[in-house]
């Protein structure tokens, strides 16, 4: 039996209703690479999310149409994400800043007057 | 240089040679849409398909501004004797080996001719060919990646683009059959002639199909599909028009 759809192009491929082909296997599924993509030149490259692909190059093909249709982009980076090193979520406690490590907060420093007072001698000299 | 009637005419068949083969293949290329072999492919495969519509228009526009009917007009209310689109354009998609093929003869074809009408002195043309050669571009990587991929694949993968690619050639020269003003067309400047980029093409493709592993169909054992340029199609153009056709012909006015 063939599948029936309103949609002439699942007409036309005549797909068979009991096939098995469209049954995945484990090694059926491509791997994935992760995308970064950069807007300007100088700036930083930011993930933006993930491609399936039998190899980095198609990755790149895919992304560029996953990703970059709307908006600029000047430059994009895909990586296996299996080549991806990450941390542990149970290792978090890894990142907590404990009081007595304030020195490391940038909002510690008492610099903001002087560098109102720098904008502001800008400001007149220019 | 003052432009004769045979100039204009040769553009004219030249621009409509283009468009028509743009709209053809962009509509064939978007029946894959929901049925490509992976998410990524059906997204990448259908976006160039409505580019390549979106550079038919623009084509259209330019014949709308030489006295031409309005751009849906043209693409809509003409029957098949009227299309300029080689044949190469106008088959079923077939199965996906097929389409990678075509994608990849037609997308050099038409990055080649961008590059060439990139230095018309034809302006309106000029600057459609420059705005578009990124966009064209991108479909040949995309298309060399994929025959590239495939060569290095399974055996199975490598003896089918190999057919497709002996067997989908003789249409891929029928891109290139000549026009009637092939000499007004170069006389002027508008264009370096069909004969000139079937050379710069079979250069190109000889060279990306050796480098991926395959081997080069020879042009001197293949009887190109010729026709097309002239309004005579294969069976499978009609087809295709009454169904691109159907929600005009039901409200011509209908928008969305």
């Amino acid at each position: 039996m063939k599948i029936e759809s309103l949609d002439p192009r699942i007409n036309r491929a005549a797909l068979d209703a009991d096939s098995q082909d469209g049954i995945l296997q484990e090694m059926d599924h491509f791997q994935t690479y992760e995308v970064f993509e950069q807007k300007k030149r100088g700036t930083h490259h930011v993930h933006v999310g993930s491609v399936h692909a039998p190899n980095s190059e198609l990755a790149m093909m895919f992304a560029k149409e996953q990703y970059t249709r709307r908006g600029a982009c000047v430059n994009l980076w895909v990586v296996k994400t299996s080549e991806i090193f990450v941390t542990q979520y149970e290792d978090s406690d890894i990142f907590e800043n404990t009081a007595s490590k304030l020195h490391r907060d940038p909002n510690s420093y008492k610099v903001m007057d002087r560098i109102k007072a720098f904008k502001e001698r800008q400001k007149n000299n220019a | 240089m003052e432009f004769t009637e045979k100039h204009v005419m040769g553009l004219k068949d030249l621009l409509y040679r283009m468009a028509d083969d743009l709209l053809i293949l962009g509509h064939r290329n978007s029946e894959w849409t929901g049925l490509g072999p992976i998410l990524e492919e059906d997204i990448a495969f259908s976006s160039m398909a409505q580019d390549k519509i979106g550079q038919s228009l623009a084509l259209y526009e330019i014949l709308h501004e030489i006295g031409e009917s309005e751009p849906d007009t043209v693409a809509f209310t003409r029957n098949a004797e009227q299309f300029h689109s080689c044949h190469l354009v106008e088959l079923p998609i077939g199965e996906y080996d097929f389409s990678l093929v075509r994608h990849f003869y037609f997308d050099h074809q038409s990055a080649l001719r961008m590059d060439m009408l990139a230095e018309t002195v034809v302006e309106p043309l000029q600057m459609v060919a420059r705005k578009f050669r990124g966009e064209v571009k991108y479909h040949t990587m995309h298309a060399d990646s994929w025959l590239k991929t495939l060569a290095n694949g399974t055996e199975e993968a490598k003896i089918r683009m190999q057919q497709a690619i002996n067997e989908t050639f003789p249409y891929a020269l029928g891109m290139f059959e000549l026009s009637d003003y092939e000499a007004d067309l170069i006389e002027a400047g508008i264009f370096p002639g069909e004969a000139a980029l079937q050379e710069a093409w079979y250069r190109v493709i000889s060279e990306k199909l050796n480098a991926f592993g395959y081997s080069v169909p020879e042009i001197n054992n293949s009887i190109p599909s010729t026709g097309g340029r002239k309004g005579h199609h294969t069976e499978h153009l009609q087809p295709l028009l009454d169904e691109m056709t159907e929600v005009f012909s039901i409200d011509p006015s209908a928008d969305w």
